[in-house]
């Protein structure tokens, strides 16, 4: 089919969106907090690995995603314990990280599996399915708002919809409650925060905490949601789509939303026109689409989006003046 | 004074002692402060002042000694007792969120519950308390980077009242502060003071120590040298006992002989990084062996004037000559080696780099010159030795050309920008600032070279926002407003006039 399907492609957008939107809001919060997180690609592609074995350990996709966000959340510490703790340099423990993710998963992967680094296909009943709203089936022929309803809005996975909440729910975190507004403050002046009397260490591990929760299901998504187990290598550089998106956003929750679902369409986009002809230019290469979210994330970056003013205390560690 | 005699004193502190590695801190301090009176704290930079302080806020632990509050032993382990202890703190850099509102910043901390609602709606009515009972105007929902500093530091003030404070501590409160600004505030520590409140006041200023403290208490070393009634002591022995010698207030200096004209600045016109205009068609001249002082209150030009002649701005229009030649547009390794020299306004912005060692700083922006090295190479030897040399004629302590320059005190790493601008023997001098952030001590000795460069005929162009400064050190004056020169004046004139001048009210 050469005509464009709107409907098909919106309901990819969203399945692509969903690891970038939990990956972007954990970001969020670490770095709202101050704590620069380059390591978000390393503590979704650990999650996914966890998730997808003890899915096909238990057989049960919630055990998989305990697993997941308890793997996710360790790392976090990790990250906590070299650069809030230690004072270590941000970036590098990020980076540390992501290398660690890469090479360990694969490796353990290898070790217990056998299967070149993947994990065992999973069986439907290990893993988060579609859940159908009531009537879409009966609806998807009934023009446009049916198809789109069955589509777009029905037919998604319960990690979908959580991460849809997870949007207010990180934004109502941080404007309407003591927590985020310390969180806010930690990352814009850890001083001010310290002569409050409030601990600026702990304020700033409990930022990582909430961010390993919500890589953790983003890299179950992955693992468990999207595919049917752990393929080496499978976040492919969303960990940092999702942190081109969360400076797109000036780090406010509803915007990063929206970049999510914005790189979320153009991957969607690249896929569909994969081997369809453009008309008057004929077959495009496909990875000229491939290439647009980057693309576009640089020149957004470069200047479209005006000044993103970044946390100001962000990745320098907290050291009380002498 | 209000307090009776009777009255448990506000604050004692008995024996506080603090190291920090092998600097002695405080060692051995005791201080009483009465209730409800203003008690100064002076001293140089790194007298141990705003430690002693942090040691009472609970920002740092004392290693001995003892903490009484209103006749009560009290352990303050961190900044959360003392705020219970109702001791409050305005900080010398504020602690404040930038982004956040002025409710946010106040009730950061005392939130009142998890949720945010109730909390902002009580600090919201306190606020309005707060306002009517001690004339501290702000508006709750501005956004803190758009007040003026003068506003930022109520907010500061504001948050220790709502946190209960009955003890307030301020860490050299006026130094970013306007004179009118500074006097705004003194009127409002003195409402506080009528109201019950006890109010420390940590400061190198004099002037704001006789202006409004009760009692005063001197620190030189770490040490609490003395204790003086305001009403019984003057600036002269506040400054002996602070420097531990006599001190010259007034730089002495003979009349001026100036003679050619070094520098001439034609119709300049200079904007900032946002495009505004900063310098408006400005014009004067600086002659061989005079000092000419600009006066204004700070962003009025004058930094951007400086960048401008000194060539690290490029003016939009207008001409800058040196000794008649044209060097407009120059960049800032041309005009110094046609001898322009630079003490700039911001030493750690301009003047150093404080991770380098001294040394390293000290030919910094020299550093192509021969002496200290063939083509790429630097000769570390020659550099070092220049550096000691400097060192030991401009009484650099510690006097270690090795040591990190971030671990002087900011008396002595102004004395190693002034002694490279200086040594390089320069036809020019620019200086901005120069005492800014600089102990009493350190002021008379940059005061006495500035005037040597005059005297040995060069010309020093000198701005200042402390206009004792200009006043004593120029042999004329130009007060800059708004980007205007709006008026030449001499030396004798009075602050009043000056004042007004600044303030764009007179020409």
């Amino acid at each position: 089919m050469e005509n464009l399907d709107i409907i098909s492609i919106l309901g990819s957008t969203i399945r692509l969106s969903i690891p970038l939107i939990f990956t972007a809001l954990a970001g969020l919060f670490t770095e709202r907090a101050g704590v620069f997180d380059i390591g978000l690609e390393g503590k979704m592609l650990f999650s996914a690995f966890a998730a997808a074995v003890a899915a096909f350990m238990t057989g049960s996709p919630w055990i998989g995603l305990l697993a997941g966000i308890a793997v996710s959340v360790l790392i976090s510490l990790i990250h906590g314990f070299a650069s809030i703790t230690n004072r270590g340099n941000q970036i590098v423990s990020g980076v540390a990280i992501n290398f660690l993710a890469s090479g360990l998963t694969a490796v353990l992967g290898q070790a217990w599996f056998s299967q070149g680094g993947r994990t065992p296909p999973l069986s439907p009943s290990a893993r988060f399915t579609e859940i159908v709203f009531p009537y879409a089936n009966q609806l998807r022929d009934t023009g446009f708002i049916g198809r789109f309803y069955a589509n777009v809005i029905s037919g998604h996975n319960i990690l979908t919809y959580i991460a849809f909440l997870a949007v207010p729910a990180s934004w109502w975190i941080l404007y309407r409650t003591r927590f985020g507004l310390r969180l806010r403050a930690v990352g814009e002046n850890p001083g001010a925060v310290d002569t409050a009397g409030i601990s600026v260490t702990w304020l700033r591990y409990r930022a990582t905490i909430c961010a390993g929760i919500l890589c953790g299901c983003s890299g179950t998504y992955l693992a468990i949601a999207q595919s049917a187990g752990f393929v080496k290598d499978m976040s492919a550089g969303k960990g940092f789509i999702a942190l081109a998106a969360l400076i797109f956003a000036k780090w406010r929750p509803v915007p990063v939303m929206l970049a999510c679902l914005l790189f979320g369409f153009l991957d969607a986009f690249a896929n569909f026109m994969q081997g369809k002809n453009v008309p008057g230019i004929g077959e495009v290469p496909v990875q000229i689409f491939q290439a647009l979210p980057y693309v576009l994330t640089c020149v957004l970056l470069a200047g479209f989006i005006g000044v993103a003013r970044p946390p100001k205390a962000g990745g320098v560690p907290y050291v009380k003046e002498r | 004074m209000s307090s009776s005699p009777t009255a448990a004193p506000a604050i004692e502190l008995i024996g506080i002692d603090k190291k920090f590695g092998a600097v002695h801190a405080n060692k051995n301090i005791n201080l009483t402060v009465a209730k409800g009176s203003i008690h100064g704290i002076i001293g140089e930079n790194g007298a141990g002042k705003s430690t002693l302080m942090s040691i009472l806020y609970g920002f740092y632990q004392a290693d001995g000694g003892s903490i009484r509050i209103n006749g009560k032993d009290t352990v303050i382990h961190d900044s959360q007792a003392a705020i219970s202890a109702g001791i409050g703190m305005v900080h010398q850099h504020f602690m404040l969120v930038e982004n956040f509102s002025v409710l946010e910043n106040v009730i950061l901390g005392v939130e009142r519950g998890a949720l945010l609602g109730r909390g902002v709606s009580d600090a919201r009515s306190a606020l309005k308390r707060l306002e009517a009972d001690y004339g501290l105007e702000v508006d709750p929902d501005a956004i803190i980077e758009e007040l003026p500093v003068g506003l930022q530091q109520r907010v500061e003030i504001l948050k220790a009242l709502y946190r209960g404070a009955e003890i307030l501590i301020l860490d050299e409160p006026t130094g970013v502060l306007t004179p009118a600004e500074a006097d705004h505030l003194f009127r409002i520590l003195g409402v506080l003071r009528d109201q019950g409140k006890t109010i420390i006041l940590i400061t190198h200023k004099l002037r704001e120590i006789m202006a409004i403290t009760d009692t005063v208490s001197v620190m030189r070393r770490g040490e609490m040298v003395a204790t003086r009634k305001t009403s019984e002591t003057t600036v002269e022995e506040l400054a002996e006992l602070m420097v531990g010698r006599r001190v010259l207030l007034r730089v002495e200096k003979g009349p001026a002989a100036p003679s050619d004209v070094v520098l001439s600045v034609r119709n300049l016109t200079v904007k900032d990084s946002r495009g505004v205009t900063m310098v408006d068609n400005v014009s004067f001249d600086v002659r061989a062996g005079e000092v000419v002082g600009i006066a204004g209150v700070a962003g009025n030009g004058q930094s951007e004037l400086l960048e401008a002649i000194t060539g690290i701005r490029k003016p939009v229009s207008g001409e800058i000559l040196m000794h008649g030649k044209p060097v407009t547009g120059f960049d800032a390794a041309r005009l110094r080696a046609l001898g322009i020299g630079h003490i700039p306004e911001d030493r750690h912005h301009m003047g150093l780099v404080l991770g380098f060692e001294e040394n390293e700083n000290s030919v910094l922006g020299y550093h192509r010159d021969d002496r200290y090295g063939k083509g790429p190479f630097l000769n570390l030897d020659a550099c070092r030795d220049d550096a000691k040399a400097k060192i030991e004629k401009y009484d650099i302590r510690p006097p270690n050309c090795r040591l990190k320059t971030a671990n002087f005190s900011g008396g002595n790493q102004q004395k190693i920008v002034v002694a490279r601008e200086i040594e390089r023997d320069p036809s020019l001098l620019v200086v901005g600032q120069p005492t800014r952030g600089v102990d009493i001590g350190a002021i008379e000795f940059i005061h006495r070279r500035l005037i040597a460069m005059r005297d040995a005929g060069k010309a020093v162009l000198l701005v200042s926002v402390e206009l004792d400064e200009i006043r004593s050190l120029s042999d004329r004056i130009l007060v800059m407003f708004a980007g205007h020169v709006v008026g030449e004046k001499t030396p004798d004139t009075g602050e009043q006039t000056l004042g007004l001048m600044m303030a764009g009210i007179a020409a």
